[in-house]
């Protein structure tokens, strides 16, 4: 287990690798689809966006609401997939990590490798255990959204897995390869 | 011919949504736990710990077990000796959807129109199906269903030459596109006949089967058998990071079909495979 805090510097991006046990520690910030839309049409307009993503860690999530008494409801990764159109954007903005579950495309992967950022992936499905690690939240943007808001979370020791690493190593192909039977 | 206030229903609906999204069913977590044991992956292993834990906390803490509540899809069998009173059903569904969402703190994924979306708020409406059946009961199946994993499904029709192994090809080819998308390990719902919406409506109801349950007929259970060994010899493993447990079973449901078709379904569902029963 690797502890890293954000915002992520390059020096402990880059001794990242695919495989790699992390928990993060930190502020990091919520953004899904229709999130990720309105930064990607400032971004293109060149305008500034509602928060400094510089350095920091986007995660694509979606919660449920919060109880009376908690600081959050369930809080688990969404298909990252669906960002796609609007990743590269975001890091060539200079965004430097995500965290989300399941498959990137091609463009996503070069924009990881050409600005030295990293993908992280956390367990799909396990909201009410990564949940606990959440200690504090904020809607910072886009209340309107509702689930889609953005939210800023402070975490402590949240566990995720570097899936796409800055060389561009892919777990996601690496890792069933080893498994595959035909 | 019996009375039933629809009142009754909203409020089994009401329950049910909000106890689906807490308790995984125990056939579930008995089927994680086997998957926990066989895994050959070190990170597979551990990634199942995880989810069984979770599945503890939700139900522990009354959290949801995934912040991805899904669209709450019903299932009604309505006993043709039943006389539904007090309003109308589709209305008594909604409201029940209503006020398990809010009152349950579960997240509100529905939006009003497919193209111009705006979330309605309230997770209504519903998706329901009915099937009228003999009797004077009314079974109520509350399925919540995931995004992630419903976007990864698929409907081919495919020609009556294509035959078993065309089948078989279709729906390993689904699981491998679907990669680490739908949360693996997942439970697979092929639903082969029909007609293009009654294939892709066996293939859901294909995904309310208890795990582990086979087949009745010898044919389609060593075909669901083959097919789940096969989707495990992917190596897509758990969440996709390679493995063993891709699949925890393989579901199939069969019905007559035309001369000239072979229409096949394939519903994925992730490991938070929801739903709750009552009769009322």
């Amino acid at each position: 287990m690797i502890k890293i805090t954000t915002p992520l510097s390059e020096e402990v991006i880059e001794k990242l690798q695919i495989g790699d046990e992390v928990l993060i520690n930190g502020v990091i910030f919520t953004a899904r689809d229709a999130a990720h839309k309105k930064l990607y049409e400032l971004l293109e307009k060149g305008e500034e966006l509602p928060v400094n993503l510089k350095g920091q860690i986007i995660y694509y999530v979606g919660p449920t609401p919060a109880k009376p008494g908690r600081v959050i409801g369930s809080a688990g990764p969404t298909t990252s997939g669906r960002m796609d159109k609007y990743t590269p954007r975001l890091l060539d903005y200079g965004l430097k990590g995500m965290i989300g579950k399941g498959l990137r495309n091609k463009e996503v992967q070069d924009a990881i490798v050409r600005n030295k950022a990293i993908y992280f992936a956390a367990i799909g499905g396990a909201g009410a255990l990564l949940s606990k690690t959440i200690v504090k939240s904020e809607v910072v943007a886009y209340p309107d959204l509702g689930p889609e808001a953005i939210y800023r979370l402070e975490v402590v020791d949240f566990p995720a897995i570097v899936v796409i690493d800055a060389r561009g190593q892919n777990l996601y192909e690496v890792g069933p390869e080893k498994f595959r039977k035909e | 011919m019996r009375n039933l206030d629809v009142k009754e229903i909203k409020n089994a609906v009401k329950t049910l949504v909000v106890k689906a999204n807490q308790e995984l069913s125990t056939d579930i977590l008995n089927a994680l736990k086997v998957a926990a044991n066989n895994e050959e992956s070190e990170v597979g292993k551990k990634i199942l710990q995880r989810v069984i834990e979770n599945a503890q906390i939700a139900k522990d803490e009354e959290l949801p077990i995934c912040q991805d509540t899904g669209t709450a899809v019903i299932f009604l069998e309505i006993g043709q000796d039943v006389h539904l009173v007090g309003g109308d059903l589709h209305d008594a569904i909604n409201q029940g959807v209503r006020e398990g969402y809010s009152e349950g703190y579960l997240r509100k994924s529905i939006v009003k129109d497919p193209l111009n979306r705006v979330n309605t708020g309230d997770n209504t409406p519903a998706v329901v199906h009915i099937d009228i059946v003999p009797g004077d009961r009314v079974k109520i199946t509350v399925a919540p269903k995931g995004g992630g994993s419903e976007n990864m499904s698929q409907l081919k029709m495919l020609k009556p030459a294509d035959g078993v192994e065309g089948v078989k090809q279709f729906v390993i080819d689904t699981v491998r596109q679907a990669g680490s998308n739908p949360c693996p390990p997942i439970i697979v719902g092929v639903g082969i006949g029909g007609t293009f919406e009654k294939a892709a409506l066996l293939a859901k109801k294909a995904l309310l089967r208890e795990v582990g349950t086979q087949n009745p007929d010898p044919f389609y259970n060593s075909l669901e058998r083959e097919l789940l060994e096969k989707i495990n010899n992917l190596g897509i493993g758990p969440q996709g990071l390679g493995g063993r447990v891709t699949a925890l079973a393989v579901h199939i449901e069969t019905y007559p079909t035309h001369i000239a078709s072979l229409p096949v379904a394939v519903n994925l569902n992730c490991h938070v495979a929801r739903h709750e029963t009552v009769i009322l």
